[in-house]
């Protein structure tokens, strides 16, 4: 299968691989996996008091195309309130990623990575 | 007729692999399509298709996975094409832990040791998450099996992963 090159330019040069530390107030935490291949990511987000994205940062085991798809949303999401982060769909980063149909499942995990973090961002403001 | 009929076997996740093995002989030499050489093509072709789905039916069944995920699809459950993510903050951490770990296993100087004990540690793992998808299973418990078989997707791609790094290492 033929990797777009988006894919190809995330998955070689990665954007915001890494971690934050996880007990940081500011920073929340999105867990998310994939059954269909066992991918896992990991996507944080680092928060500002009036609720705007300042950081991200991921780690990604999995395919190219799921490194690319996490790659890509920490770019997206920076400078976003979380009301417009919570607004990425799967199908604006395959459409951006030109995914094949079946790494479609790359997005989705991408995209509900930003709903599992910030969850965990209201979660700990409860 | 299911895969499990067609081996005469109830449909349940135990399965002795072992006769399981000997009912594919059996049958495979019975449909064998040199048997049906002679044989009209109408019957020929029935014969044919019935090899590869006696074929399938093996493959499926003799596989721990497999089984449990045809198991579910019979109860109505399909979960081969499913696109749903898994939101389990405490495994995929774990997960994620043991990722790092094979990492650093890469670049450890007594690798064969750590590659043993690592091996170990999946092992018990999904031991126990096949044991209590057998149990879920045979209380027709079947969100929950099918919340373990999704977990037990990740443990297989681990073990996947181990034996890809322990094939690099001997080349």
């Amino acid at each position: 299968m033929a990797y777009s090159d988006k894919v190809i330019d995330h998955y070689e040069n990665p954007r915001n691989v890494g971690s934050f530390a996880k007990d940081d107030p500011t920073v929340a935490t999105g867990l998310v996996g994939a059954p269909a291949c066992g991918d896992v990511m990991k996507l944080q987000l680092k928060i500002s008091d009036t609720g705007i994205i300042e950081d991200a940062k991921f780690k990604t085991y999995g395919c190219g195309s799921a490194i690319a798809s996490s790659s890509l949303i920490t770019e997206w999401v920076k400078g976003k309130s979380l009301e417009e982060a919570a607004a990425i769909k799967n199908t604006d980063i395959s459409a951006e990623l030109a995914l094949p149909p079946v790494k479609i499942h790359c997005s989705i995990l991408a995209e509900d990575a930003i709903k599992a973090a910030i969850d965990d961002y209201k979660s700990k403001k409860a | 007729m299911n895969y499990f009929e067609l081996f005469g076997l109830a449909p349940d996740y135990t399965v002795d692999t072992q006769s399981l093995a000997v009912t594919y002989r059996e049958l495979q030499k019975q449909f064998h399509p040199d048997r049906f050489a002679t044989a009209g093509e109408g019957e020929r072709l029935v014969a044919l298709q019935k090899a590869s789905e006696i074929n399938d039916a093996f493959q499926t069944l003799k596989s721990p996975l497999r089984r449990a995920e045809y198991l579910l699809s019979l109860a109505g459950i399909e979960l081969k094409a499913e696109q749903q993510t898994l939101r389990d903050p405490s495994f995929l951490m774990q997960q994620m832990e043991w990722r790092e770990q094979l990492e650093d296993i890469a670049q450890s100087n007594q690798v064969e040791a750590d590659i043993a004990e690592f091996e170990q540690t999946l092992k018990q793992s999904q031991q126990q998450l096949q044991t209590e998808l057998e149990a879920q299973l045979s209380q027709q418990a079947y969100e929950s099996a099918a919340v373990s078989v999704r977990k037990l997707k990740f443990m297989f791609k681990l073990q996947d992963e181990l034996e890809r790094l322990e094939e690099s290492l001997l080349e």
